[in-house]
């Protein structure tokens, strides 16, 4: 699939961010998402090849803008709809109600 | 880059994230003891000092180093280092003619069982479209100049196979023990973005090594 994520060769991306002594994961829903994804991905809810088709779907200038994780997110969150693991509702309405809870 | 301060509210992100957990453990597809032990794998255990461990059984006996050029996946396996991301993995040797390194212009591959999880440069847009196009100049950026008689070969990894660089062993490293060549071995050397430490900065790595095990 030749999308946004097909970045070999491109110009103007701009340059190389190396953080010295990067931690392994930056915030603490990163840490958790990467566990979401170990866990289902290991349940059996999806392989890798469709793991990464689910991020090559995102909306292209979403894809570039946000974060890593977010794309796994997204992925994750595709998937587990379209395999009937979990409804696009019941997600809603749980954001909804930590939103909530939040305020 | 910035990063939100750890006491902010939720971004929207975080909230979805908590949202998905939230109903895959009332659901009991999650267990969350699990995940937090299978974060602590990947958070603490497995890293770069695994492949440096591989690269250092290279440098000291060559027969396992003929086995890691031939069959990478079953040599790095016998130092029992294996798992996902790490199922089909080849080994590519710098030489004073060669020098490799290694990108994911599709996304983030990278081998997870002897690297550990990669870092966000490797996971960035302007790392994985520049190393294909300039890697030369991608690579002075991460200090090192390779002679323009080497030439320089960029390995794009996939979901089928993954690469790794044994870098060329340090000169002066003669006397150097098998542990002692592991602490030299860094990340970026077996990306093929850095090089290894030199001897004499070994023993403070090996220091180190000690004192984060501790």
């Amino acid at each position: 699939m030749n999308g946004a994520h097909d970045l070999g060769g491109m110009h103007g991306l701009g340059s190389i961010d190396a953080e010295p002594n990067e931690p392994v994961f930056h915030e603490e829903w990163e840490r958790r998402m990467f566990g979401l994804f170990i866990a289902t991905f290991a349940g059996g809810h999806f392989n890798v090849d469709e793991f990464r088709h689910a991020i090559e779907r995102m909306d292209p200038a979403h894809y570039l803008e946000s974060p890593y994780y977010e794309h796994w997110l997204h992925s994750c969150e595709t998937l587990l709809v379209e395999s009937g693991a979990i409804s696009r509702k019941e997600l809603d309405a749980r954001v909804a109600k930590l939103e909530k809870e939040a305020k | 880059m910035v990063h939100p301060r750890h006491n902010a509210p939720l971004s929207d992100t975080a909230l979805r994230v908590k949202a998905l957990e939230s109903l895959l453990v009332e659901k009991g597809l999650v267990d969350p003891q699990a995940l937090d032990a299978l974060i602590d794998t990947y958070e603490n255990k497995v890293g770069p000092h695994n492949g440096a461990r591989v690269v250092a059984r290279a440098w000291t006996d060559p027969a396992y180093k003929r086995r890691l050029l031939e069959d990478a996946t079953s040599a790095i396996a016998e130092l029992g280092y294996t798992g996902i991301q790490g199922e089909d993995m080849v080994v590519v040797e710098n030489t004073p003619e060669v020098h490799n390194m290694v990108v994911c212009t599709l996304c983030s591959c990278y081998p997870w069982p002897t690297l550990g999880l990669p870092p966000n440069w490797y996971k960035s847009a302007p790392y994985r479209s520049r190393a294909v196009i300039d890697p030369r100049g991608v690579l002075s950026e991460f200090g090192i100049a390779v002679p323009d008689t080497a030439e320089v070969r960029v390995w794009d990894s996939n979901a089928e196979l993954r690469y790794f660089v044994l870098p060329m062993r340090p000169e002066g490293t003669e006397e150097m023990n098998e542990n002692e060549l592991a602490g030299l071995v860094t990340r970026d050397s077996m990306i093929g973005t850095g090089l290894p430490k030199t001897g004499a900065a070994g023993a403070s790595a090996k220091a180190d090594t000690q004192r984060r095990r501790k």
